[in-house]
């Protein structure tokens, strides 16, 4: 198969056609809008259902419907957006909802603006929806990840009747790169022994999120939790390029990740020992893989553009194994390889030197 | 025994041997149970999917023998549209109250009317947030009492009563829209008639049906069931006025 030139937005909405997706609700808002364009286009000619929602809050609740029938349906959206998602998103987990959410950040808080910024980490991973829950989320660093991870975001929220978002930002929707799309490789669960079809033939089901009866919540709490630790176990994918003798290890996510890794490959031509750890699954987060990683490293340096959010998960992870630095860029500005490279080799040349 | 003749049966759609759960004199009960009648009639129970919303609305699961999905509030048009676009040959309905079809979610109910989603909607207009406790909606009449309106409400502070048939008429994908009571039998009567009119239209694929149902809410009334009943019809029906506000088949014979 010849690799072809493809936006990452456009990319992003092709392989949700790929993976079988049947609905897309949406409401525009830059810079994702060219994935409601797009299916705006190619869903109706598929005999597949479009719908430009009323608001966000519309959109997401139309793919809480979608998926209470076991239909793959999707929304996507960008910060501001999202925000406006999160209570159907805790909704869905609790009431065991499948669906995906394809989230392109800009830059925040507020509305911001619309350049490519790494700011709603937090809001993607801890959430801002009520109670304990996770969404699952993906994090691409190319287009072609951006496909890869919207055939696998279809087939795990089918698999564990769970939100997943993929995370991306507006650098990766706006710009080109070839791509081969591929087959979607996973053969998905049978949705008939959950999903609501009319109670023809068997007893009634509910899909809902309204637990009152005295234990109840808390035994629906557990059981998810058990489902996220599986997950963490099951579906995590990291990137790890040159971590083995790394004595300083980046961890990024994401565009910045991308850069990152010429910053380090940079580093390793003038002789530094220099790794990068990626986490391709934000959550759950890979806690155990970076321990693991960071166990042999001397020092960790987080970069991120923002003010410094993933940064928490690392520094949790990393539990002390070594000390945790950080480089970050907020507001929608990016971080040359250049300006990566110089705080590496800054914190390198420190690397053992007693202050 | 011979010689006698079965003339009501308690209706399949409803659980056995589980009552309602609402205050004495509500309205609720009476309106879920003509829905359930309905739903035996056309045979549909095993083709149909409900959409409950929050409030006293919410517990649908817990009387009908039907698949139920949850809503957060004011979605339950949105989630119905989700089902209904995944499962076209489903019977979908919503059953709201005012505060979440008519206050948090009027934006949805406007735009699935627009829409023309083949759902239906029952929305049960008592002029309050029932389950919280009686506050303040969107139909509160002005110079009713209500928990956050406790001297009456006041036009000049916080505007008029919404008139929410009315408005869902005026789009042009509601097939029919209809404001009921069910303050005595020969209302009833006529609010089960509004009801088959609105399930008939989504069986025959038309678009958006709507029927507001004026019901008492004498907990947060503070009334006896008896005086709901005058209330109702001497001071509510005269900002919410019954009738029918939409009908596309008006004059056939569907």
């Amino acid at each position: 198969m010849t690799k072809v030139l493809w936006k990452g937005n456009q990319a992003i909405a092709q392989a949700a056609i790929n993976a079988g997706c049947k609905c897309y609700f949406g409401y525009p808002i830059t810079p994702q809008s060219e994935i409601g364009e797009y299916m705006g286009d190619k869903m109706p000619e598929l005999g597949r259902t479009f719908i430009t929602a009323e608001s966000e809050l519309a959109s997401i609740s139309m793919v809480i419907g979608a998926g209470t029938t076991g239909t793959k349906a999707m929304t996507s959206s960008s910060s501001c957006g999202i925000a406006l998602m999160q209570e159907a998103m805790s909704a869905m987990c609790c009431a065991e909802v499948p669906g995906v959410i394809v989230s392109v950040m800009r830059g925040g808080p507020g509305l911001g603006n619309i350049a490519s910024a790494q700011g709603d980490y937090f809001q993607a991973v801890k959430g801002g929806g009520n109670g304990d829950y996770k969404v699952i989320v993906y994090s691409p660093a190319t287009i072609q990840e951006a496909i890869d991870l919207m055939y696998r975001a279809f087939h795990v929220s089918m698999k564990y009747r769970n939100p997943v978002m993929l995370l991306a930002d507006g650098i990766l929707g706006q710009m080109m790169e070839p791509v081969e799309f591929g087959q979607y490789p996973y053969k998905d669960d049978d949705v008939s022994i959950w999903a609501l079809s009319g109670a023809k033939g068997r007893t009634p089901r509910n899909i809902v999120s309204l637990h009152m009866a005295d234990g109840e919540l808390e035994k629906i709490s557990d059981r998810i939790f058990e489902k996220y630790r599986i997950i963490a176990e099951k579906e995590t994918i990291v990137d790890k390029f040159m971590t083995d003798d790394a004595e300083l290890i980046v961890t990024a996510f994401g565009t910045t990740a991308r850069i990152a890794k010429s910053a380090v490959k940079k580093a390793r031509k003038a002789g530094m020992k220099v790794g990068l750890f990626r986490p391709v699954m934000l959550s759950p987060f890979p806690e155990k893989e970076l321990f693991e990683t960071a166990k042999s490293a001397q020092m960790i340096l987080d970069i991120e553009l923002n003010q410094g959010q993933m940064l928490l998960d690392v520094k949790a992870s990393v539990f002390g194994a070594c000390p945790v630095e950080f480089l970050g860029r907020s507001g929608g500005g990016l971080l040359t390889d250049t300006q990566m490279l110089e705080k590496i080799t800054a914190l390198y040349n420190k690397i053992g030197v007693k202050v | 025994m011979t010689g006698e003749t079965l003339v009501y049966k308690r209706p399949e759609t409803l659980i056995k041997d589980k009552g309602f759960t609402f205050c004495p004199g509500c309205g609720h009960g009476v309106v879920l149970k003509i829905i359930a009648e309905l739903i035996d009639e056309f045979g549909i129970r095993e083709n149909t999917i409900a959409i409950s919303s929050v409030g006293c609305s919410i517990f649908l699961e817990k009387f009908y023998e039907l698949d139920v999905a949850g809503a957060s509030h004011g979605r339950s048009p949105c989630v119905a549209t989700g089902i209904k676009r995944s499962l076209p040959d489903k019977f979908v309905f919503t059953y709201q109250g005012d505060g979440d079809a008519a206050t948090i979610g009027f934006n949805e109910t406007i735009h699935t009317a627009c829409r023309g989603e083949k759902i239906t909607t029952i929305c049960i207009n008592n002029t309050t947030f029932g389950m919280t406790g009686g506050q303040a909606s969107a139909t509160t009449l002005v110079g009713q009492v209500t928990t956050t309106t406790p001297r009456g409400r006041k036009a000049e502070l916080t505007g008029y009563p919404l008139r929410v048939a009315e408005t869902v008429a005026n789009c042009e994908g509601a097939a029919y829209v209809a404001r009921v009571a069910i303050s005595s039998p020969k209302y009833i009567k006529q609010a089960k008639k509004a009801i088959r009119k609105a399930f008939e239209m989504q069986l025959k694929g038309l678009g958006y049906s709507f029927v507001e149902v004026i019901a008492a809410c004498p907990t947060n009334w503070h009334m006896t069931p008896v005086e709901c009943i005058d209330y109702i019809e001497n001071t509510v029906e005269k900002v919410h006025k019954l009738g029918v506000f939409k009908d596309i088949t008006e004059g056939e014979n569907i």
